[in-house]
């Protein structure tokens, strides 16, 4: 199957409208791109999109990466996968700008325009009430987030090793100066000798 | 510009009168923030933070631009953080965007944004042409379990590391705790969603917040020293 240039428009289109749309980070608007890509469009299938997620989760760098994966895998698909060839990869990399560009154009102008008014307006009772106010929600929501994305196998009995992991790096982030990548790599270590399934 | 905003939330207050009803601390713990010498080293501070994110940059961006850096106070990335969570998109991107737009302009913006994406993406897509089939491999699937724990044990800390800076907010530390606790029932427990919580709660708060300061500003009982017109709301 090959993507006609409107195509290609609609799919820079349909990730201008998903910036807007990912209140509460990147991923929150993964459902509304699982539509799109695999349920309507057929771009993708279900395995592919799981893997792009999987795969920006495991490489560094920010969480919005795996929308580039995604673009990346709707090229690849057009002539022949990963062993296609330049042509492919030419492919794969224009759907990754093409996404990458449609997520983070929209959500950035409106964020520069908001930070260059509230830092203009900071004296503004109401801008003062809003940062004063939104402190702890914000606080909260990050020890929730935490506390989501643990949530494997809803049984403790399963589920232990991984939540003493969690609370060993909460202690470890928490408390020392331990470089965040020694405590990645354990986490990796452990996970790969089979020592976190109970 | 930056001199000002290091004062911080509500340190204009202490301008116009010599004798201020403490009810928040006034004090900020690094009076003067560093910042970046150039775009060069805001965009290889940034990219060199993305390299070291797995899972999610966010940890790593408190650690470096608060804790080695000093860009940023506790107080300041809490600011920050409100707005990036607020607005739509990408968090870490938005909050690149402010950081990278208050030290040098929309080119800083940029720059910023480059910083944290250019070297990690094009990690990302060489990752996709050599494993695509990542999730198909249950060696990788059980790693990436062991480092998912460890992600969200570091996002829970960035949290806790975050509620110090409630001390001078004028909400009050307890209500502001209980502010914290409420959003962690709604959300983790009771699983209602974020877009909600952060909406609801978030403008319940807000009030709360505009209703106190209010409070404080009369207790000063102070004659307003007004410049502008544009301003009238401001603290005294």
């Amino acid at each position: 199957m090959t993507l006609t240039l409107i195509d290609w428009f609609s799919l820079f289109t349909h990730f201008l409208g998903v910036s807007l749309l990912a209140v509460g980070g990147a991923i929150s608007a993964a459902p509304e791109m699982h539509r799109f890509l695999v349920t309507d469009q057929h771009w993708i299938d279900d395995a592919t999109f799981a893997n792009s997620i999987t795969l920006a989760q495991a490489a560094p760098g920010p969480n919005v990466l795996f929308v580039a994966a995604m673009g990346m895998n709707v090229g690849l698909a057009q002539s022949g996968g990963a062993q296609g060839g330049w042509l492919s990869w030419c492919y794969g990399a224009l759907g990754a700008l093409l996404c990458m560009l449609g997520m983070l154009l929209p959500s950035g102008v409106l964020t520069l325009f908001i930070a260059r008014w509230s830092r203009h307006n900071r004296e503004l009772k109401f801008v003062k009430a809003f940062k004063a106010g939104m402190a702890p929600i914000v606080i909260g929501l990050l020890i929730s987030t935490g506390y989501l994305l643990n949530n494997h196998n809803h049984e403790w009995a399963k589920d232990w090793p991984l939540w003493a992991l969690s609370a060993i790096s909460v202690w470890v982030v928490w408390r020392t100066k331990i470089h965040l990548l020694w405590l990645l790599g354990l986490g990796a270590t452990l996970g790969a000798l089979g020592l976190l399934q109970a | 510009m930056e001199k000002s905003y290091t004062k911080g939330l509500f340190g204009e207050c202490l301008q116009a009168q010599t004798q201020p009803i403490v009810i928040f601390d006034l004090q900020m713990t690094e009076p003067n923030n560093a910042s970046p010498d150039s775009k060069w080293d805001l965009f290889w501070s940034f990219t060199r933070l993305a390299l070291q994110g797995f899972g999610g940059v966010l940890t790593v961006v408190q650690r470096e631009l608060v804790e080695n850096k000093k860009w940023l106070t506790y107080e300041e990335f809490v600011e920050d953080w409100s707005i990036a969570q607020v607005l739509p998109g990408p968090n870490v991107i938005n909050l690149g965007l402010m950081f990278g737009e208050r030290h040098f302009g929309l080119a800083g913006a940029f720059v910023a944004v480059a910083g944290l994406l250019c070297v990690p993406c094009i990690l990302v897509l060489t990752l996709v042409l050599c494993f695509g089939s990542i999730s198909d491999n249950p060696l990788a699937r059980d790693a990436l379990r062991g480092m998912n724990a460890v992600v969200a044990g570091m996002v829970v800390a960035t949290g806790l590391k975050l509620i110090p800076a409630l001390k001078k907010n004028p909400i009050g530390t307890t209500f502001a705790l209980l502010w914290v606790a409420v959003t962690v029932l709604s959300v983790a427990v009771l699983k209602l969603p974020l877009v909600g919580v952060l909406f609801v709660i978030g403008g319940i708060s807000t009030a709360w917040a505009w209703r106190q300061m209010g409070l404080i500003d009369q207790a000063q009982n102070t004659p307003k020293p007004s410049t502008s017109t544009s301003d009238k709301s401001s603290a005294p």
